[in-house]
Order: C-alpha cells, then sequence, then structure tokens
C-alpha cells in the first residue's frame, strides 16, 4: 500500500476505514489498479521516479460526505488533492502534486440545482461537465448558452476555479461564476456572496454580497474544497456573424490590435478573438525557415522585408484576425459595418465576411456550427495533438499590443535558439483574448513516454518561464509540475503575495491537507522542503 | 457644539479687517475655489450649494459673485460644514490653500 | 480639553505614537486639535451631539507608500487602531469617520497621484487620494480617448469607491468588476502586489486581473485586511455617439414581461448601463400624499391602474441608455423596442443623442455621469436635509420581486408607524449585473430624537429585508455590525472565515476595526 508522506501506514488505514464507513467501501479506491486512474495520463514524468502518484483516491457523493472526508483528513493529517473532473490534461489532469496524496475525487458531486433562462444562470456541483449542463439545458428546451473551453468534458467549477477561458462573450469563466459553497479544512462549510444570507434570493445573480468578497482566494487555491457554483449564462442571442480583417504588412500589426482593443473594450466584438498570420503559417514561409513554428522569430532566419515579400508574392496577409459578433442580426451586422470602417483606416486592410447565422440553430446542424464559438462542448481540440502522447502548455500573458507580439516572437525565438531546440515541435497559439484587455499565447510541449525527450522539455519549459518573466510576462496558469517554478517568478518585493498566500493558508488550513503545493503553495511543514 | 457654533457665528462679523490680498493670492484662490468649491457653489445647472444658497434666499447664491463673505467666515464653514455641506480637511484644502480661497471669495468686498 | 485617546491605549503609549508619527509623515500632518477632529466626523451622522458619534483621537496623513509603511509599523508597534480613508467622502455610508470612536483616521487625500492613463488599452493607475474629478481632468488635459465612471458624487476616489464596491451609471458601472491590479501595505508594513503586479517588471498589471495562484483582490474590499495604495482601473474608450430611449408599460402586472426583456437585453449585452426603474402612477399616487409602496388599506391594484388610465400615465417606465457608434445604437434601440412590443400597450419615445465629444452646456446635470463626467448634482436631492443614509439591500431582477418589496417594505412602514413620504425611496437601479439594488434615502438630522427614530426604522428595514432573502450591498459605519449578523448562514460561517483571515494578516487588529462588522479578537467579544 502507498502511505501519504508523513503519516504511519497504522494512522492510514485507520483513515481508510474510515472513510470507507462513511463514503461506502466502493467509494474509497486503494488498489494499484484504482490508484493508477488518477495518475496524470499527459504526465512528463513517464517512467520516473519522480512522477506524482496518488495513494488512494476517496469519491464522496454530496457535501455532508465531502465534509466527513475532510475532517477524516484532518484528523490524520492527510494531504487531499482535490478534483471535480480530472479533466485538466495538459496541466496535470487528475494526479497531485504531492506523490502519495489522496485524490478527493468530486465526480460524483453532479447534480444540476438548477438552471434560470429568465436570469441567466445556473447552479451546479464540481462533478457537472460542459456535455453535462448542455445537454441538460437541450433535454429542457432552456434558452441560454453556455461557455465551454476547448475540451468540453471538464467541470464548469473545476474549470472556472483554474481560471479557464472559452470563446463566447462570457469566456472569462471566473468571471462569469456568481456565489460558491466551500468546504473548509475544518469541516465547516461557507457560503460566499448572498449565500451567506439564509433564505437568499439573489446568490446567483449578485456576487459580492457583504464585507471582504472571499471567492477569488479559492481560485487556483487550496484554501477550500468547492462543492457548489453559480455560472451566468449567455441569454440565447438571435444571431452570429464573424468576420475577418487581414493586413498586408508586418508594421500594420500595430494599428491592428489597437483597433481590436477599442472595438473589444467597447463591446463591439465580444468573445475570444485570435490574431492569425497567413503568412508565417504558410507552407512557403515554412519552407523559407526549414520548418519552425510560425510565431517565433528564430534569429538568423528571414527578415521583415524578405517575409514580406514573399507575403506579396503568394498574396498572403501578414497578419489577420478573425472577430465574432452575438445578437439580433440587425445589431450584428451594424457592428462588423463599424468594425470594417475602424481598420479600414488601416491602408490595405482586406475583410472576409462570414456567414451570419439565425438562431436558434436546429440540433441536427450542430456538426456544420463552429461549435466553440456557440457554447457547444466537443473534443475535437484533441484532434491537433498528432503522434505526441499528450501535451503541456506554457500559457504567458502578454500585452494586448502590437509591439508586444513582436517582442514575444523575437524573445521565445532567441529563447528557443538559445536552448538549441527547433521549435517545429511545438504547437503555437497565436495570441488570443481569452480575457478581456490582453493576450494569452499558447504552446504545447510534446509529452511523449520517453524519458530523455520529456527531461529536455521540462527544461526547455523552465527557460521559456525564466525568459517570459525576464521581460514582465508571467504564465496564467501552469501544469502542477511547473507550479512552483512559475510561483517562483511572481516574487515582487521577497515574494510578498506568496507569503499573504502562505498566511491565510496557515490560517485556513493549519494542518496542510489542502492540496498541497498548489500554484506555489505549501503548508508550513512541507514549505522548506520546496524554498 | 451648538454653542460653539454660534460663538464662531458671531465672531464672522466682529472680526473682519481683510487686508488687502495680492494679485498672486487671488489667482491661488482661483484655482483652488475651481477645484474644490466650484462643483456645488459655481454656476450652471446641477450645482446643489448654489441651488441651495439660492432657495434660503442668498442673492447672489453664486459664492463667486458675493461681496459680503469674509474670510473667517469662509473657514469657519469650510471646516465645519453646514446642512449637507460636509467638513473639509487640511489634506483636502490645507489652510493656506483656504486663505487664498478667501482672499479670491474677498476680492470684491468694498474697502 | 484632555486628549482623545484610542480605547485601550494609555495617553503616554499613544503620545509616543503621535511622535513617531510626527517623525513619518511631519508634523503638520498628524492633526490631533478639536478643530481638525471635527473635519473628520462624519458629516451626515445619524449620532449628532449622542455618546454613541463616532470620533476620531487623531488623523496622520502620509504622502507616499513609504510613509504609509512606517505608520502601519508605528500602528503595530504600539497597538494604535487606524481608520482608513481614501478620500474620505463616502457621505451616507459613514464619510470619514471610524467605526470605532477613537480610532487614529489614515487620510491617504495627500497620495493623489496620477501614475498613468492609457487610451489604447483603456485603463488607468491611480493613487488613493484622486477624486473622480482629478481623473477626469487630467484625461480632458491631455486629450485621451477614455471615459471614467463616475459615481453620482464625482469628489469621491476610484479607489475608495471601488473598493466599498460603489456602482455608477456607464457599461463600467460596476466599480469593483473593474479593478485591475492592487498594491497593499498590509498591517506588517509590507507592500505587495497583486494579480500580474507580483511579477517583478510586469508588463500587463493593469491588463489581466488575476495573476497566479489565489486571486486575493477582493478580500481588501469591504474590508480591513490592508490599506490600498494604489489601484489599477479599466476604462471605457471614449464612445462615438450616446442615445436614450424610453419604454412604458401600462398595467400592473406589466412588470413581469418588463423585467425578463430587460434581463434579457442586459444580460445580452445590448441595453447596457445604470437604469431606474420608475413608476410615473405611483409617482402621482405619492405626490397626491401617498406611497409607492403598498401600504395596507391604501388603493388597489385596479384603483390605480384607473388612475393612470384616467390621467395617462404608465404603470412602469424605464429610460434606457445606448453607447456606441451611431448605427450600433441606433439598431440596439430598434430591437429593444422591438423586444418590449411583445408587452400590449408598450410605448416608446425617442430620447436625447449626442455625439462626442460634446459640449458640456448641451448636456443637463443629470445626464452627465451617463458622459462619464464628475459631478455634484445628486446633493440636489437633499437640499435642504443635513445629511442622509442609505439603505441599500439587493433584490432578485424581476418584477415579482419588486411586487414583494412594494408590499413588504409598505407593511414594514405601517407596522412602525412612519409615515414612508418621509424616506426618499426609489424604485431598482441595476447598478450592477443581474440584480436590482434599492436605495432608501433616510434623513440624517442634528436632532436626535430623529435621528434615534431613523436609526430604528433603518434597522427595520434590515430585519425585514433579512427575513425575505434580501441583503445590503453595503452599508453606513453605524450599521455594519447589523448588516453583518444578517449574513448568517451556517453559524455566521463566512463572518468566521473573515475572523479567521483577519487575526493571521493583522494579528494585532489595527487596520480599521469593525469595518463591515469585523473585529479583531480583542474587540469581538464585548461586541457579540
Amino acid at each position: 500500500m502507498r502511505v501519504p508522506p508523513g503519516v504511519t501506514p497504522k494512522d492510514f488505514s485507520d483513515a481508510i476505514e474510515q472513510w470507507q464507513e462513511a463514503l461506502g467501501h466502493e467509494w474509497v479506491f486503494t488498489s494499484d489498479e484504482d490508484v493508477d486512474l488518477y495518475r496524470d495520463s499527459y504526465s512528463p514524468f513517464w517512467h520516473e521516479d519522480i512522477e506524482p502518484v496518488p495513494s488512494s483516491a476517496v469519491a464522496p457523493a454530496d457535501v455532508e460526505q465531502v465534509v466527513a472526508a475532510v475532517k477524516i483528513a484532518n484528523t490524520y493529517k492527510i494531504p487531499l488533492w482535490t478534483i471535480s473532473t480530472g479533466k485538466n490534461l495538459g496541466y496535470g489532469g487528475s494526479a497531485p502534486l504531492l506523490g502519495g496524496s489522496v485524490v478527493l475525487d468530486l465526480k460524483r458531486m453532479d447534480r444540476i440545482l438548477e438552471v434560470n433562462d429568465k436570469n441567466h444562470y445556473a447552479l451546479v456541483e464540481p462533478g457537472v461537465s460542459y456535455f453535462d449542463l448542455y445537454r441538460y439545458i437541450q433535454d429542457q428546451g432552456l434558452k441560454v448558452w453556455i461557455d465551454v473551453p476547448d475540451p468540453g468534458w471538464g467541470s464548469l467549477i473545476g474549470n472556472a476555479l483554474d481560471r479557464g477561458g472559452g470563446y463566447t462573450p462570457l469566456r472569462d469563466h471566473f468571471d462569469a461564476h456568481c456565489g460558491m459553497e466551500v468546504v473548509l479544512a475544518d469541516g465547516e462549510i461557507v457560503r460566499t456572496g448572498m449565500g451567506a444570507l439564509p433564505g437568499s434570493h439573489t446568490w446567483q445573480q449578485y456576487r459580492y454580497g457583504f464585507g471582504p468578497y472571499v471567492d477569488g482566494m479559492f481560485s487556483q487555491g487550496n484554501f477550500g474544497v468547492v462543492t457548489k457554483m453559480g455560472f451566468w449564462l449567455l441569454p440565447e442571442p438571435e444571431g452570429f456573424k464573424s468576420g475577418t480583417v487581414a493586413v498586408r504588412r508586418h508594421d500594420d500589426l500595430v494599428p491592428l490590435v489597437e483597433t481590436l482593443n477599442y472595438l473589444m473594450n467597447s463591446n463591439l466584438v465580444q468573445g475570444t478573438t485570435t490574431i492569425g498570420s497567413p503568412l508565417l503559417a504558410s507552407g512557403a514561409v515554412r519552407s523559407a525557415t526549414g520548418g519552425g513554428a510560425a510565431l517565433v522569430a528564430t534569429p538568423g532566419g528571414p527578415s521583415v522585408e524578405e517575409l514580406e515579400e514573399i507575403g506579396r508574392d503568394q498574396n498572403l496577409p501578414y497578419w489577420n484576425c478573425q472577430m465574432n459578433f452575438y445578437g439580433p442580426p440587425k445589431v450584428v451586422e451594424a457592428e462588423w459595418e463599424c468594425a470594417k470602417e475602424k481598420y479600414s483606416k488601416i491602408s490595405g486592410a482586406t475583410f472576409v465576411e462570414g456567414p451570419t447565422y439565425q438562431l436558434p440553430y436546429d440540433p441536427k446542424d450542430v456538426d456544420k456550427l463552429p461549435k466553440r464559438q456557440f457554447g457547444i462542448p466537443s473534443l475535437t481540440i484533441f484532434g491537433l495533438m498528432g503522434r505526441s502522447e499528450g501535451h503541456m502548455w506554457f500559457s504567458p500573458i502578454i500585452p494586448m499590443t502590437g509591439e508586444a507580439v513582436f517582442e514575444a516572437q523575437r524573445v521565445f525565438g532567441q529563447a528557443y535558439h538559445d536552448m538549441g531546440v527547433p521549435a517545429i515541435n511545438q504547437i503555437f497559439v497565436f495570441p488570443s483574448s481569452f480575457f478581456p484587455r490582453s493576450f494569452v499565447i499558447l504552446c504545447g510541449f510534446p509529452i511523449y513516454h520517453d524519458v530523455e525527450k520529456n527531461r529536455r522539455s521540462r527544461e526547455v519549459f523552465r527557460g521559456l518561464v525564466k525568459a517570459a518573466a525576464e521581460h514582465g510576462w508571467g504564465e496564467y496558469r501552469t501544469h502542477t509540475a511547473f507550479m512552483d517554478t512559475v510561483s517562483d517568478v511572481y516574487s515582487f518585493n521577497n515574494h510578498a503575495l506568496r507569503h499573504f498566500h502562505e498566511t491565510i493558508k496557515d490560517a485556513v488550513d493549519p494542518n496542510g491537507i489542502l492540496s498541497p503545493g498548489r500554484c506555489g503553495v505549501w503548508p508550513k511543514g512541507l514549505r522548506k522542503a520546496h524554498a | 457644539m451648538r454653542t460653539r457654533w454660534l460663538v464662531a457665528m458671531s465672531m464672522f462679523f466682529a472680526v473682519s479687517t481683510p487686508a488687502a490680498p495680492d494679485q498672486a493670492q487671488v489667482e491661488r484662490g482661483h484655482t483652488v475655489y475651481d477645484k474644490w468649491c466650484f462643483p456645488c457653489h459655481g454656476t450652471g445647472p446641477g450645482k446643489p450649494g448654489t441651488d441651495s444658497l439660492r432657495q434660503r434666499g442668498q442673492n447672489p447664491a453664486v459664492l463667486e459673485e458675493r461681496t459680503d463673505l469674509n474670510a473667517s467666515m469662509i473657514r469657519f464653514y469650510v471646516r465645519h460644514g453646514v446642512l449637507f455641506m460636509p467638513t473639509f480637511r487640511k489634506t483636502e484644502i490645507s489652510d493656506a490653500d483656504l486663505d487664498a480661497i478667501a482672499a479670491y471669495l474677498t476680492r470684491n468686498n468694498k474697502k | 480639553m484632555t486628549m482623545r485617546v484610542p480605547p485601550g491605549v494609555t495617553p503616554s503609549t499613544f503620545s509616543a505614537a503621535l511622535e513617531q508619527f510626527e517623525k513619518a509623515v511631519g508634523r503638520n500632518w498628524v492633526f490631533t486639535s478639536d478643530d481638525d477632529m471635527e473635519t473628520y466626523r462624519d458629516s451626515y451622522s445619524p449620532f449628532w451631539h449622542e455618546q454613541a458619534d463616532r470620533i476620531p483621537s487623531a488623523a496622520v496623513a502620509p504622502d507616499s507608500v513609504e510613509q504609509v509603511q512606517a505608520v502601519v509599523r508605528i500602528a503595530n508597534a504600539y497597538g494604535i487602531p487606524l481608520w482608513t480613508i481614501s478620500t474620505g467622502k463616502n457621505l451616507a455610508y459613514g464619510g470619514s469617520s471610524p467605526a470605532l470612536s477613537g480610532s487614529v483616521v489614515c487620510d491617504l487625500k495627500r497620495m493623489d497621484r496620477i501614475v498613468e492613463v492609457n487610451d489604447k488599452n483603456h485603463y488607468a493607475l491611480v493613487e488613493p487620494g484622486v477624486s473622480y474629478f482629478d481623473l477626469y481632468r487630467y484625461i480632458q488635459e491631455h486629450r485621451l480617448r477614455v471615459w471614467i465612471d463616475p459615481p453620482d458624487p464625482g469628489w469621491g476616489s476610484p479607489v475608495g469607491n471601488s473598493l466599498e464596491r460603489g456602482g455608477g451609471r456607464t457599461p463600467m458601472g460596476d466599480h469593483f468588476a473593474s479593478v485591475c491590479g492592487l498594491e497593499v501595505v498590509l498591517a506588517s508594513g509590507e507592500v505587495m502586489r497583486t494579480g500580474m503586479g507580483a511579477l517583478p517588471g510586469a508588463q500587463t498589471w493593469q491588463q489581466y486581473k488575476y495573476g497566479f495562484g489565489p486571486y486575493v483582490d477582493g478580500l481588501f474590499s469591504q474590508s480591513n485586511f490592508g490599506i490600498i495604495t494604489k489601484m489599477g482601473v479599466w476604462l471605457m474608450p471614449e464612445p462615438e455617439a450616446y442615445r436614450e430611449g424610453r419604454v412604458s408599460v401600462p398595467k400592473h402586472d406589466d412588470l413581469v414581461p418588463f423585467v425578463d426583456t430587460l434581463s434579457y437585453l442586459m444580460n445580452s449585452h445590448i441595453v447596457r448601463g445604470t437604469m431606474l426603474l420608475e413608476s410615473p402612477v405611483l409617482g402621482y399616487r405619492q405626490s397626491q400624499g401617498g406611497s409607492v409602496l403598498d401600504l395596507p388599506g391604501g388603493p388597489s391594484i385596479a384603483e390605480t391602474e384607473a388612475i393612470g388610465r384616467e390621467k395617462n400615465l404608465a404603470y412602469w417606465s424605464m429610460l434606457l441608455h445606448f453607447w456606441g457608434p451611431p448605427r450600433v445604437i441606433d439598431a440596439q434601440w430598434e430591437y429593444t423596442k422591438e423586444k418590449f412590443r411583445a408587452i400590449p400597450g408598450a410605448s416608446f419615445q425617442d430620447g436625447r443623442a449626442y455625439g462626442f465629444p460634446v459640449e458640456l452646456g448641451e448636456t443637463d446635470n443629470v445626464q452627465r455621469v451617463y458622459l462619464g463626467i464628475p459631478n455634484l448634482s445628486v446633493f440636489a436631492l437633499i437640499a435642504g436635509g443635513q445629511g442622509h443614509m442609505d439603505f441599500s439591500p439587493i433584490i432578485p431582477m424581476t418584477g415579482e420581486a419588486v411586487f414583494e418589496v412594494l408590499k413588504v417594505f409598505g407593511s414594514a412602514y405601517a407596522e412602525m408607524g412612519v409615515p414612508p413620504k418621509n424616506q426618499f425611496f426609489a424604485l431598482p437601479w441595476t447598478f450592477f449585473p443581474r440584480s436590482f439594488v434599492l436605495l432608501f434615502g433616510l434623513p440624517v438630522t442634528h436632532n436626535i430624537e430623529q435621528n434615534r427614530e431613523n436609526r430604528k426604522v433603518f434597522q427595520r428595514l434590515v430585519e425585514v429585508a433579512a427575513q425575505h432573502g434580501w441583503g445590503e450591498y453595503r452599508t453606513h459605519v453605524a450599521f455594519m455590525d447589523l448588516v453583518r449578523s444578517v449574513y448568517s448562514w451556517n453559524h455566521h460561517a463566512l463572518g468566521r472565515l473573515h475572523e479567521t483571515i483577519k487575526d493571521a494578516v493583522d494579528p494585532n487588529g489595527i487596520l480599521s476595526p469593525g469595518k463591515s462588522g469585523i473585529w479583531p479578537r480583542q474587540l469581538r467579544r464585548s461586541r457579540a
């Protein structure tokens, strides 16, 4: 039997017995076969001893069982690693950061408690997936849309707590939440926002409640186990349209992004937008650079002038950007017209108009629709992964300016060059506005069941984190394997923010049982070892 | 509090020997007035201080147009407030700025 | 006159602390005289002439983050309670006065630097002493193409108002939701930056809110866990145009589909900004000595509707606002009308329309906040009074909830025997997304009996609201304990979590004791 660190086998078997009593025998998993199911399917530590593997897993069915499970863990000081649906692939999946932790698997808590299509919200438990909620809404004929991240099997709660993003106007998932129920390390249940008012009628309608607004501390945190969460939904729009603007020259990106900022911050363009480069992604450039990822500017590669010339020859725009418009057809047409008018100030700007959809759509047509933009969950994204055996994401936030994109191309190009790694192996997602007012760059590292390759990938990953930090860019989220690395670069004033996190951690979870190490926050006893 | 207020009020009329303010002081006062007093006591619509004084029969109701204000009165109201006018602190309007406001608002007084 | 001292602090300790404060910020910026303390009282105190009035013992006004650190360290060393204010203009909610009489006010007004305003990514980074007027002037002087969102009184501070979770009128009206990045001085004197500010040399402190790890900004709103010394605020790009339109419906029950439609339009981001539900017919009823509220024994719905028909007054009405390019806002207004037309008898009226930049003279004063122009015209509402305090519960955004509110508060006033016409009562506002907020302005006077009466009314309103599942979004310092006490789910679990955090981050309990009902350990029992 695997045993959590610092726990005696006797204590552990006592705890297991109590969990079995509280949750039922079949919901406490201890066999290697069962526990292996909680490993990270995309672990960058395959076949290495340092892969953090859980000692067991417990799966409560309701909040009372969560309370019981947490109290038992607190009594025996056993580390629990909480997962909702455990589908956080690319960022650690269901595996704990600290090997030997017991996975607290909330998948069985999959009740959809309410969906309201007058005030447009849902209240769900952690085990509810995007697929579940989507099906429920379809079955009930409710006139609301959800917002989905790329893989639709994840949990609304899990993804929002990881501060994930989607594609519709409600794409900032944490921002779209309203009200939480949380089990604290001592087993107390707290409701936040208006939920603190007994019999409240506005738990899912007003976020803040009275006094300090605490919800944020449970995101990317290990201060409690969230057992219910409210989400704001989008009323089903009557229409949808997309349109693409393209510009010819390298430097046109600056006014392009400036205009995009204006349009997005004015609410004229809603939802995620992505900067693309038909030129850099083209076969012509790929052959000129000997491959290489489109987004990074490799030292010694073709100059901007040379690239622009290829663009002219091949009639390929240097940059483009697809925008989405949600609303009644008349309004979205007017918004698209305004967008064109604004971009037309960039000489040579051209436009491609996408189809205008009249909504609601017929469920039979689902496969013909832009699913992500319509809040329809799918697993299409996994088609991108090619021959790799998984991936992990490097995902820094950079300013939403053309200049910052240029700098990122240079900096990451140089970093790859310095590390002697051809960027060709990486999956790059161009700068995207998953969150308002900034860009995220996504760089997918392939994972293999090959120790050497993975070691090298981890080194490169750390190199990129460092290069980014030197330029004032930090990751919005990271794989469990790099949580300490990323936490380390958020070091303003001798890690003042992390010290603050630790102060709260010690106060609300003095035995340090909840998800030790999550986002670099370790309990007192384990802090030094990871400093 | 009420007693102190009355005592202070009576002092307005006893103490009024304004030294001739110099132009620089008046200009500074104008600037401070524009920042701190105009939003409530200025001309134009939406000036509750002016409206309130007008309703109470004050004519002219705009402070800048008056010739009957004196420095101690101005100081008193700024530091103590009246009706819905709150107090103003020295971190907002320093004593020197308050002197300048007084110089500005008394610039047209009969000498 | 003997020196006032903070509770539990000896005069000699206090003198020593004051001396240290003077060393830290300069002699001129430590205030102790009675005259100076007058300026730090609540100008709209509901305790005028009463012992219970909250008066500070001193005030200290640092000019920089280093001075704030020094002040906090001194307060920590000597056990002095510090009550922090930004501009101290939180009138109706306590102004500059502390919850604990005898606290030292930490007045941040001198920290009034506008560190940056960016009109490409549309944000500002400001210190707490910067007022909405200051920021507006700065933007005008530098001809930047951005709008701020001022609350009704423009002399307040974006930092202070956002931390109080105040609201404005434009699409950026939820002020705390527009916050991006904080600099905080903790009780230990340490300086912390949140969000991307935790990354040295961060390029996106004002562009991405969350940073990495637990997102703590919310902890510092309506709170006493730290002193904010810088805050990023998202701004709106200057729109091309503005227009408004009025929608009215004739019958009482029309409110249900009316609010459903409003909810649809707002949550679809077609109608944005802050609206007020109006009732011409109930307004008329009030002008005839009746009430907007449903008083027991008052006129029935059918009678009121009959008055409406006779006088040609709509039962419900709302002025909607649109910001954006002319053709977009025209299309939005057309669509809005189309949606409301589903309610039989709905009528529409085009409102004012402006292109920008607009000459100030063209706009009336009520309009200005909708155009992002700070002003003080709201005080005209209370002209003649000596102040007011606001009771402001959140209710669901449904017609049914509004009906219930009118009945419940009508009965409450009747039971108390208070004529509601003394109160300033407004139908719901949409200051925050997806819910309504009611604003009741209770008058404050310099009359002890009247204030006692009003405090009783206030207390009753809080209790009645809580019994119906409605809670206040914010309250006057005098009622913070009361409001906190109704947020009691699971034996005050959230309140106890707040206290756990308070004890951990401010073990000596020096920062704004009693803010939002959160008391440090040593003062907790005496108030329980």
